[in-house]
């Protein structure tokens, strides 16, 4: 059985790709078979998180045009043997993404044997995001705790409830996970920025995982990896965690206190 | 957080975005799935009977039901007190 998800937010900028990419490295690690899609057309951007720029052939609208297979279009990772990415194409023409097309492929992935299917959306609720949900079983939105963020996401909920193939055909609803990115405890704890308890009242969907604000992000963004891989990272942690819940497991949230520091530290700042 | 942060008053600002978000949220809820007028039928709405009562914005409430194949569209003014 194959799993398609997507990866949203209406916002821009809230970690819709970094969270595409390690969810999808983070399942291929497990040894599911994943392909990490960008319907992001015009503005191609997974290749860089995932460091595989410099390979990009064929791209998404290429394959649906018919200028190339889907296998040839496919860039496996060099890191893990079970992840494939397929690129957004550069081109301006928004159009060049048609349902029928997207739903081919999908199916061609399908048939493939792919576990999981990762689409990566656009910002916006235009075309390219309407595409990327259209055809999804689950959806994790990505939030950052902050008002216009919460705000767009619940417009993203409602969508995902009316405008996908699983509520026009009256099918069981796509399955919806809150990801809490950029959360900062200590400014939590400080009554500066809502908590994930606030965040989780206000639009009523199961908490996936909470990843904590950090530096480790542009690090990775920078060298190409996939935050997941940053063994170090607390970052990395979570989205570990946010993976195995999206397998099925419980486990408590983590990183939601602020890491104790020494005397010294909190006394002079740092 | 240094010694001087604890001199400096933080503004608890997460509980004003809560309120926010909970009541627009709530509003934006009750119109969706309906037709798109809804959100401009209520601001033309809103500008006719201010015309007459000195109304506040939120004492509109436009809801859109439907019951046994029925659409019944909901209009609900609450008027201030004497």
């Amino acid at each position: 059985m194959t799993e398609i998800i997507v990866v949203t937010s209406g916002k821009g900028g809230v970690g819709k790709t970094t969270t595409s990419a390690s969810i999808a490295c983070g399942l291929a690690r497990r040894g599911k078979r994943v392909a990490v899609l960008d319907f992001d057309i015009g503005l191609r951007n997974l290749d860089l998180i995932m460091g595989c720029e410099r390979r990009v052939v064929y791209d998404f609208v290429n394959v649906i045009q018919g200028d190339c297979t889907l296998k040839q279009a496919l860039i496996k990772d060099k890191r893990l043997e079970t992840l494939f990415v397929l690129a957004a194409s550069q081109t301006r023409d928004k159009d060049a993404l048609a349902p029928e097309g997207v739903r081919r492929v999908l199916d061609e992935l399908i048939a493939d044997g792919f576990d999981y299917i990762i689409c990566d959306s656009p910002a916006g609720i235009e075309k390219g995001a309407h595409l990327a949900m259209y055809y999804a079983d689950r959806a994790i939105v990505v939030v950052n705790p902050e008002v216009s963020s919460v705000r767009d996401s619940d417009r993203v909920l409602g969508l995902l409830a009316s405008k996908t193939a699983r509520a026009e055909r009256g099918e069981s609803p796509v399955q919806e996970h809150l990801l809490l990115t950029r959360y900062s405890p200590r400014r939590v704890a400080t009554g500066e920025m809502m908590s994930v308890e606030d965040v989780k009242e206000i639009l009523g969907i199961d908490v996936l995982g909470v990843i904590p604000e950090s530096q480790d992000v542009l690090s990775a963004s920078n060298a190409g990896t996939p935050v997941i891989l940053n063994e170090d990272s607390d970052v990395a942690s979570a989205y570990e965690d946010a993976v195995m819940r999206l397998l099925g497991e419980t486990l408590p949230l983590r990183f939601l206190e602020e890491p104790r520091k020494g005397f010294f530290a909190r006394m002079f700042g740092g | 957080m240094g010694l001087l942060a604890l001199f400096r008053r933080t503004p608890r600002t997460a509980s004003v975005a809560k309120e926010r978000l909970r009541i627009i949220v709530a509003q934006e809820r009750s119109t969706r799935g309906g037709p798109d007028y809804l959100p401009l039928l209520r601001r033309e709405l809103l500008e006719v009977i201010r015309k007459y009562v000195n109304v506040d914005p939120d004492a509109i409430q436009i809801n859109l039901e439907r019951e046994d194949g029925q659409e019944v569209l909901e209009l609900s003014v609450a008027l201030p007190g004497k």
